[in-house]
């Protein structure tokens, strides 16, 4: 354990879709500001985990969950947290890209404008926001120009830095990446893991991916999953070089997947 | 750096505040339009109910329409909507297959897509006014049940192919792609794969158009329905398809407008057959979709 306490912790956590038990008594501590892979073989769990942090799972009427989550200390699924407010402070960048179909400007400031009254925003505001989350995903120099044109007209690799670059005005302390890279193709995966170095240490990013080299490259620790538990979670290049469960052992040298 | 509480910021209470009343605004919508449509129906029933018997479903209306039951206009109505749909059904489906699975994008195509969407639009007065002028003087069928029901059917026929077309559309690209790479002709691909997974929403759009084709009254009333007909009390295949025929649309209006001390309850009691039936068939039309979809898996 590192001195400071860590950013999203579970205890116990169960969750069931409708009788299916897709999570099973997943105890974690991830740590702040470094980055975090989920890895495993399809149907482990680790997306649902991921949409536990942020209570997107909700949104399915049939979702019971049982167990802790506390993230930076406050237990989320105590009766006074507003998922509005958590949302903001748990943002989520998706398998594909998903701007919405409004210029990339309009696109950077969505989250201001719908967590703030209209008289309180100001032109200068907007302006500083935008050009401050764009230079942060590296998009600044090459879209400055172009902030009105529709976003869906951008490349998919820029569309998902645009994304990334969304939630960045709100100031969010937690970025959760469900297979952010699974849409693009080797140089845009690249733009992307290099996004998340630069912007680790600032948010605490957990990544889900399926490529097992992209978990070595681009995470600091690494959790694997499997029907559901916990398996293991440790530094990422010991799990690699030398994990203790023969199962993780078995998984990333390819065995199965 | 303060454990953030998640907790509700004065801004958080506002948006919800106006969340509840969107969510208030829009039920209030619903509410506007479901009330009154329970109020008619209660109303209807409530006026016609005292009439409504067995006898009067079977029997003959008498003394000038002022006593007696509804079975000849009942049994009317039944002749045309079902032999309208045996038309247009077939032909609006297969047309629809053809337009969805088989036609080229060209001018023509689009030609007959926009006459398919602009037919839907025109009024049920104007298609009797053709069925008059091609069915019953053209092609001599006289004012006959044969020649209202090609009349009706002419009138559902857009609808049913836009129905049919939006089920095709509905099946997934990947399923044909899947098909037709195993070598399955369009055909095959048609009849072993795009059919049986659209099939319900098919069969949806053709049974809705009873209700509509049970109801107007418009289309039938110069090609071949009558003010009266007697016809033998309760018997099940009462007219040939030469025959004019009553029909329960017909009924109901020319009972309101055209008969003196016609018993109040009266014409309510024909638009609650009506409408009955009509819903009868549409509660079919929802049980056998239901039963569709479930075996359906995707």
């Amino acid at each position: 354990m590192t001195a400071t306490p860590p950013c999203i912790t579970t205890r116990g956590l169960n969750l069931w879709y409708a009788k299916f038990q897709a999570l099973l008594d997943v105890t974690v501590d991830i740590q702040h500001g470094i980055i975090t892979s989920l890895i495993g073989p399809s149907g482990c769990g680790k997306t649902t985990l991921l949409r536990c942090f942020n209570r997107v799972n909700e949104r399915y009427g049939y979702v019971t969950t049982t167990g802790e989550i506390k993230i930076l200390g406050k237990n989320i699924y105590d009766p006074d947290v507003s998922l509005i407010e958590l949302r903001k402070t748990v943002g989520m960048v998706f398998q594909r890209p998903n701007p919405l179909p409004i210029s990339v400007y309009e696109n950077v400031v969505f989250g201001l404008r719908v967590h703030n009254e209209r008289s309180d925003l100001k032109r200068e505001m907007l302006d500083e926001a935008v050009e401050k989350a764009l230079t942060e995903v590296g998009l600044w120099t090459d879209l400055k120009d172009r902030l009105h044109d529709k976003a869906t007209h951008l490349q998919l690799e820029q569309q998902q830095k645009l994304c990334i670059a969304r939630l960045l005005p709100l100031k969010p302390e937690v970025i959760l990446m469900d297979e952010p890279c699974s849409a693009l193709d080797v140089e845009g995966t690249r733009a992307i893991e290099e996004l998340m170095f630069a912007l680790k240490g600032r948010y605490t990013i957990v990544i889900v991916t399926h490529n097992m080299a992209q978990a070595r490259r681009a995470s600091d620790e690494c959790i694997f999953m499997l029907m559901g538990r916990l398996i293991e979670h440790r530094r990422t290049e010991d799990l690699f070089l030398n994990p203790q469960n023969p199962k993780t052992a078995e998984y990333i040298e390819g065995r199965y997947g | 750096m303060n454990p953030p509480t998640f907790t509700a910021t004065p801004h958080v209470l506002r948006k919800l505040r106006r969340e509840r009343v969107a969510a208030l605004a829009l039920s209030g919508m619903v509410l506007a339009m479901v009330l009154p449509l329970f109020a008619i129906l209660a109303y209807l029933f409530v006026k016609g109910a005292p009439l409504i018997n067995w006898a009067f479903l079977v029997t003959n209306p008498t003394d000038g329409m002022r006593a007696g039951g509804i079975w000849s206009a009942l049994v009317g109505t039944v002749y045309l909507v079902v032999i309208a749909l045996l038309v247009a059904a077939p032909i609006g489906v297969l047309c629809a297959v053809y337009l969805n699975e088989y036609a080229r994008e060209s001018w023509l195509t689009r030609l007959i897509n926009l006459a398919v969407v602009n037919l839907a639009g025109v009024p049920s007065i104007v298609h009797a006014l053709f069925g008059l002028g091609a069915f019953v003087l053209f092609a001599g069928l006289g004012r006959s049940i044969l020649a209202a029901s090609l009349t009706l059917a002419i009138m559902t026929l857009p609808v049913i192919i836009a129905s049919t077309k939006e089920a095709l559309n509905a099946v997934p690209v990947s399923f044909r792609e899947a098909c037709w790479n195993v070598g399955a002709s369009r055909w095959q691909t048609i009849w072993r794969v795009v059919l049986p997974n659209s099939i319900s929403g098919i069969l949806t759009g053709v049974i809705l158009q009873v209700s509509r084709t049970a109801g107007e009254t418009a289309p039938i009333m110069f090609t071949g329905a009558v003010f009266f007909k007697k016809v033998a009390d309760g018997a099940l295949f009462p007219y040939a398809l030469t025959d004019q025929c009553m029909a329960l649309s017909m009924h109901l209006y020319t009972v309101t407008t055209q008969v003196n001390n016609a018993p109040e309850a009266l014409p309510y009691a024909i638009a609650v057959v009506l409408l009955g039936a009509v819903l009868l068939v549409n509660a079919t039309a929802i049980i056998v979709r239901s039963y569709l979809r479930s075996r359906k898996k995707w």
